[in-house]
């Protein structure tokens, strides 16, 4: 039904894509795989009509097309989940997923209601939800990514891309997302889906087609691969366990962070807990059970209604981001787009943004020398692959945008790394060099919190594992404990004690 | 081999290649200066003679003196319309404090120098810790600094100062004005600032994206508070140097000189809503600016008409530049 064929694609002088073929049926879902930057989303950009390819053909149905922009290939029922999200920050949900396409009534008005049922109606297949009233800047990015697979839900297209749909979404709303692109499955619509979670791909997926590096490697039916298969052909060669082994912490060590009482909002639940050094501590819980406020709130980067914090066994009370970094915590947002990167830099200047202590030259001014090396090596160690320290981040694939991001923390003097999802869009290999990265970090006697929406990250990384439901901590586990069954219990059905 | 991080530095930005100069974001304003420098000199065949430039940059100062604070501000995504009342009354205060108060000239400027700086630190500190619009602080402030001029000095200039004070406006050392000298001091020290210091990377971050340099640890309203103090210092240091050539204090000088400012720095390639530019872009379009008023002047034509011919020419200019990068 789809034919993509020898496309290939030059940004400048630069060839990033030579020459890829893509073939998906109706009523498949093809999983489009690859490392980071290998050149999938930049395949799936061009299949939208958002880049021109600079050879090569699109079929669609035996029929050559080409798309000048996206809603172009809307009209042709092609529609896609970006990977970096593309909602506009002050409108609501509903305003958001028919922007541009809005319902009309009578006189031309705004159909407001039927646009909000409609709304309503996929966000119930999606069995989410999602505030539909509230600028979509107040959702979380998980609430975000619904909103953002909704709206291409809406367009009822019949050839659907998905670019990373579930890097922020815990399984049960993975399942959900599966259900509803099942249900897709069997009314004939093609599905191109991206993903670095591999289990997703034998779970959902029908066939695979592999890049690497801009180059097709192959394409086959999900039964005829395993998982060291696909990840060999995306890699070119095979991969250890992904998580370096747990040295198990000392219960004597000190506590370095010490969180005696959040409370998000008035009347919920209040949470506390300690961070031992050299320990790295998970946070686990679905989507909006208020993980992502209580680390920010410790920083005072969330206006909650109480937090009582203790560093090294000093009361502090953070005004912002700027005094932690003082006291040598550092946070990695969730979302590296908005909150993370300034796309308008090149990765050199992002990796050093907030570290120009590191650099100083007679007091004042910058070694430039002694920054490039720095960078040059922070680059290396989480392997960002790009063509060079002052290439501009928005040139970089998504999976490496989140590289700089880890690499501006880890080439930091850090003593505490709150890593809000850190590994959202690594492909597996990088993950394994990322995660031995972080037990390095902590082997030195420092300690991370990570916030982490896929459990086998948490249960592969985290020395404790705190479970948070409907807003604070219900349950803290560790040793064997730290199993999915276990977390995910506590994640669905905890106890929730709501103080006045 | 798969994983080709590239880590041999690349050689971008060192070498002065001509496709490498094309694609530097100051190479549209510099292709305009050549431009309109052509086109005038054609017009008019004085317009190249080493009086003339030095004369055109002589006026061009003050708007290039306040254009440089301009840039510090627009880059973190703010605006300064103010620029051109706190010039007025620092002059118009400092030139009281010598003749009215009699306090010793050298005295009375920099207690002048030191006001613009505060009242820059006033619309810093109201936009970042008010956390209102910059562009209505400004507005209200570029009021409030126009009124108090006008009270204090009752509208009529303030003569009478030590003849020295006119070294400053049209002093020459060499064949070099003075106020020229000043103008590319500041643009000096301002580019290392802005290139070589964490403050100036600061400066870019916060109008790049300001929510990631607040949550990377960057202290965001310091800097903001301090580029809306450049802009005040700046502009006292114009008021000095228009004070100088005016040899009076002026209530009513530099009316609308902030949209000339801006016009300089969004000329010069900056982008209005933050992030990018460069401030030797700034200068060009400073310059660029002054070269159209003086030409304009050479060739005669009719005040009224100029400023619609130079509207025309931004609008023209920032169309072209539109989607350089
Ligand atoms: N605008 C651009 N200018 C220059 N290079 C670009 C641009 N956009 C993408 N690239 C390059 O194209 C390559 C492929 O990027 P792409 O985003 O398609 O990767 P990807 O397979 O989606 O990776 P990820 O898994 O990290 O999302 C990367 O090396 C990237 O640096
Ligand atoms: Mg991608």
């Amino acid at each position: 039904m789809l034919e993509l064929n020898g496309i290939k694609k030059r940004f400048g002088r630069i060839e990033v894509l030579h020459g890829v073929d893509l073939r998906v049926h109706a009523g498949e879902v093809h999983a489009l795989l690859g490392e980071n930057g290998a050149g999938k989303s930049t395949l799936m950009k061009i299949l939208t009509g958002i880049l021109q390819p600079s050879e090569g053909t699109i079929r669609i149905d035996g029929a050559e097309r080409h798309f000048a922009d996206y809603d172009e290939a809307i009209a042709a029922g092609v529609g896609i989940v970006f990977q970096e999200f593309s909602l506009i920050p002050y409108l609501d949900a509903v305003e958001n997923m028919f922007l541009g396409r809005e319902l009309r009534g009578r006189f031309g008005l705004l159909d407001r209601r039927a646009m909000r049922a409609r709304a309503r109606e996929i966000m119930r297949q999606l069995a989410v939800d999602v505030p539909l009233d509230v600028p979509v800047a107040r959702l979380s990015v998980a609430e975000q990514q619904f909103v953002e697979i909704a709206k291409a839900l809406s367009l009822n297209a019949r050839i659907l891309v998905l670019d990373e749909p579930t890097a922020t979404l815990t399984p049960s709303e993975v399942e959900h997302l599966f259900a509803v692109m099942r249900e897709l499955r069997r009314q004939d619509v093609a599905i191109i889906f991206i993903s670095h979670h591999l289990e997703e791909i034998f779970e959902i997926c029908d066939r695979i087609t592999v890049l690497r590096d801009g180059q097709f490697v192959g394409s086959c039916a999900v039964s005829e691969v395993d998982n060291d298969r696909v990840v060999e052909m995306m890699v070119g060669r095979r991969i250890e366990s992904s998580f370096p082994p747990k040295p198990g912490v000392d219960p004597a060590a000190p506590v370095v962070l010490e969180a005696e009482e959040v409370q998000l909002r008035r009347g919920g639940p209040v949470s506390r807990f300690e961070l031992r050094s050299g320990e790295i501590l998970g946070f686990a819980g679905l989507v909006g059970s208020g993980r992502t406020e209580t680390v920010l709130a410790l920083l005072g980067a969330y206006p909650a209604a109480r937090c009582k914090v203790r560093m090294d066994g000093v009361e502090k009370r953070f005004s912002g981001p700027d005094e932690g970094l003082a006291h040598g915590i550092g946070l990695l947002p969730e979302s590296r787009k908005d909150e993370g990167l300034i796309t308008s830099f090149s990765i050199l200047q992002n990796v050093s943004l907030n570290n120009y202590g590191k650099y100083r030259r007679n007091h004042w001014f910058i070694d430039l020398r002694k920054e490039l090396d720095c960078t040059t090596a922070a680059m290396a160690a989480v392997r960002v692959k790009a063509q060079g320290p002052h290439a501009r981040v928005d040139t970089l694939s998504g999976g490496n945008q989140q590289k700089v991001v880890i690499a501006r923390w880890l080439n930091h003097d850090m003593r505490v790394l709150i890593f809000d999802e850190p590994t959202r869009g690594i492909d597996v290999g990088a993950k394994a060099e990322i995660y031995a990265l972080m037990r390095a970090f902590t082997a030195r006697g420092h300690s991370i919190i990570t916030v982490s929406s896929e459990l086998p990250e948490v249960i592969g990384l985290s020395d404790r594992v705190c479970v948070f439901r409907q807003g604070g901590i219900v349950a803290t586990v560790e040793g064997a404990d730290i199993n999915s069954e276990t977390i995910m219990t506590h994640a669905t059905t905890g106890r929730v004690e709501h103080v006045a | 081999m798969s994983h080709d991080t590239v880590t041999a530095p690349e050689e971008k930005g060192r070498g002065f290649s001509p496709a490498s100069l094309l694609r530097s974001p100051l190479a549209l304003p510099l292709i305009g200066l050549i431009v309109v420098s052509c086109l005038m000199g054609l017009a008019s065949d004085n317009f190249f003679s080493l009086n003339n430039i030095l004369n055109v940059l002589r006026q061009v100062s003050v708007v290039g003196v306040l254009a440089v604070g301009m840039t510090f501000v627009i880059l973190t995504g703010g605006i300064d319309l103010s620029v051109g009342a706190v010039m007025a009354l620092v002059g118009t205060l400092s030139a009281g404090m010598m003749v009215n108060i009699g306090l010793p000239a050298p005295l009375a400027l920099v207690a002048g120098i030191a006001l613009g700086l505060a009242l820059g630190v006033v619309n810093g500190a109201l936009v970042a810790w008010g956390r209102m619009p910059a562009i209505i602080v400004t507005l209200a402030t570029m009021g409030m600094a126009r009124g108090l001029g006008l009270i204090y000095s009752g509208g009529y200039p303030i003569s009478g100062l030590p003849s020295w004070i006119s070294w400053f406006g049209i002093g020459r050392i060499g064949v070099i004005p003075v106020p020229v000298i000043m103008m590319a001091l500041i643009y000096a020290v301002a580019w290392v600032v802005l290139q070589r210091t964490a403050f100036g990377r600061h400066v870019y971050a916060i109008g790049g994206n300001e929510t990631a340099a607040r949550l990377s640890g960057v202290k965001t309203r310091r800097v903001q508070l301090a580029v809306y103090a450049i802009s005040g210092l700046t502009a006292s240091l114009a008021a000095v140097i228009l004070t100088g050539r005016l040899m009076s204090g002026q209530p009513n000088a530099g009316v609308g000189f902030e949209l000339d400012a801006i016009a300089a720095v969004v000329l010069g390639g900056t982008a209005i809503a933050g992030g990018r530019g460069l401030i030797l872009g700034t200068l060009i379009g400073a310059v660029l600016l002054g070269i159209l008023n003086n030409g304009l002047n050479l060739m005669g034509i009719n005040p009224y008409l100029q400023d619609v011919i130079k509207g025309f020419i931004i609008l023209l200019a920032i169309y072209i530049g539109r989607d350089w990068r």
